[in-house]
């Protein structure tokens, strides 16, 4: 093979190009996703669930969450008159199997809220990491790099929410992606997608079709502990001050 | 000159130092992954490993592609909004082969109830029924239709 000075050097930036990109890896799974075009969260109306536990179970199934962990749980709420401030919170098994049946009413309501990451925009979770695995995704997603955690816990203990665990056999911090596999594919997430009364909406600020807009301006609709000012972006609609 | 007469200890050091910050950034160059930093303090290629984690429910939209016939049956009735895992469960798999990987037979009696149990703790207006008073041990697709579960007869709620 016969190469002129010309051609190599013309040559030489190409094979540069070219090497850069075979270092760059695979791309990234969702080629037509961008991420910048989107801001995740999600909507729960309380007045809809009906404590079924579908939810539970399909985030268990989609994501191969350890038996006794969870991603998401639901808790049944029983506030009586006489002490609004302490009510009496069960969740069996996350809620997994359904609620035991309540015969006739006892004084005071019961509800139940379903609870999961709240993805905060200023998460205390991601600002204790000490060695940045666990971050804010581009489109607002809280997500686990988990070849990079070394399991120290500091995340667990910074939630607020109680919504990380350490996951049994892999010894890292795990958490709900919010279906990220599934998200950035256009699908809903697994818990949306079972939840048979609509009690769970994927919601995407950043999309102006999005039924959200219209929602929040409409309802009462409250985050959870607004007052640890961590951006929480799980809205609640109706939701009970006693509620923590 | 003067002032740097004794000053060769001190130039040693300073070589050493100089060769320990090379080691240093040598180093860092071959320990930190090349996308960290990429949009922020972690790891971006990690984005996309988590975004590659295989999904097991389908979705409704791959099952009404197929399954036309039941989405006419649920068009109107009460589960019309109930997508079709909900009850059946993850079948990612039979959307994906859907010759060789069929789906079991539900047992209603177990799965009307996981809803439909009544309850106090459940919203007033969610229909609920004490299944051993109200059916007395006939399973539940004896009268209703579990896609479209209102009575034929026209007096169900």
């Amino acid at each position: 093979m016969n190469l002129s000075r010309r051609q190599l050097m013309i040559l030489l930036p190409a094979a540069a190009i070219a090497w850069e990109h075979v270092l760059a890896g695979t791309p990234e799974a969702a080629p037509n996703y961008t991420m910048s075009e989107h801001w995740w969260s999600m909507l729960i109306d309380i007045p809809k669930c009906i404590g079924c536990g579908n939810c539970v179970r399909a985030c268990q199934a989609e994501n191969d969450v350890p038996d006794g962990r969870f991603r998401t749980w639901v808790e049944r709420y029983h506030v009586s008159d006489e002490n609004m401030m302490y009510p009496e919170v069960i969740s069996p098994d996350g809620g997994k199997e359904g609620f035991p049946s309540v015969a006739k009413a006892d004084a005071g309501k019961y509800f139940f809220v379903p609870k999961l990451c709240n993805h905060c925009a200023d998460s205390p979770c991601t600002q204790v990491c000490p060695v940045g695995a666990t971050f804010i995704a581009p489109d607002g997603v809280v997500l686990v790099d988990q070849k990079y955690c070394m399991g120290c816990a500091y995340c667990v203990q910074a939630c607020p929410y109680g919504c990380r665990y350490i996951h049994p056999e892999k010894k890292v911090a795990d958490k709900c992606t919010l279906c990220y596999h599934r998200i950035t594919k256009g699908l809903t997430t697994a818990c949306c997608e079972a939840c048979p009364t609509g009690a769970r909406q994927l919601v995407d600020l950043k999309n102006p079709n999005d039924p959200i807009h219209e929602f929040l301006r409409t309802h009462a609709v409250q985050v959870l502990k607004p007052q640890m000012a961590t951006g929480a972006k799980v809205f609640y609609n109706e939701l009970d001050g006693s509620v923590r | 000159m003067s002032a740097f007469r004794d000053a060769g200890h001190l130039l040693r050091f300073a070589g050493l130092f100089v060769l320990a910050f090379i080691i240093f950034l040598v180093v860092r160059k071959v320990v930190v992954p090349k996308s960290f930093g990429e949009y922020g303090h972690y790891r971006g290629a990690s984005i996309g490993e988590i975004a590659a984690h295989p999904a097991h429910f389908a979705g409704h939209q791959a099952c009404d592609a197929c399954h036309t016939d039941i989405a006419d049956e649920k068009k109107g009735g009460k589960h019309a909004h109930v997508n079709c895992e909900a009850c059946h469960g993850a079948l990612g798999k039979h959307a994906d082969d859907p010759a060789s990987v069929t789906p079991a037979k539900l047992d209603t009696a177990v799965l009307c109830v996981r809803c439909h149990a009544a309850s106090v703790a459940k919203p007033k207006n969610f229909p609920q029924v004490d299944a051993a008073d109200h059916a007395n041990g006939v399973p539940c697709e004896t009268c209703h239709k579990p896609h479209n579960p209102a009575l034929e007869a026209g007096g169900a709620k």
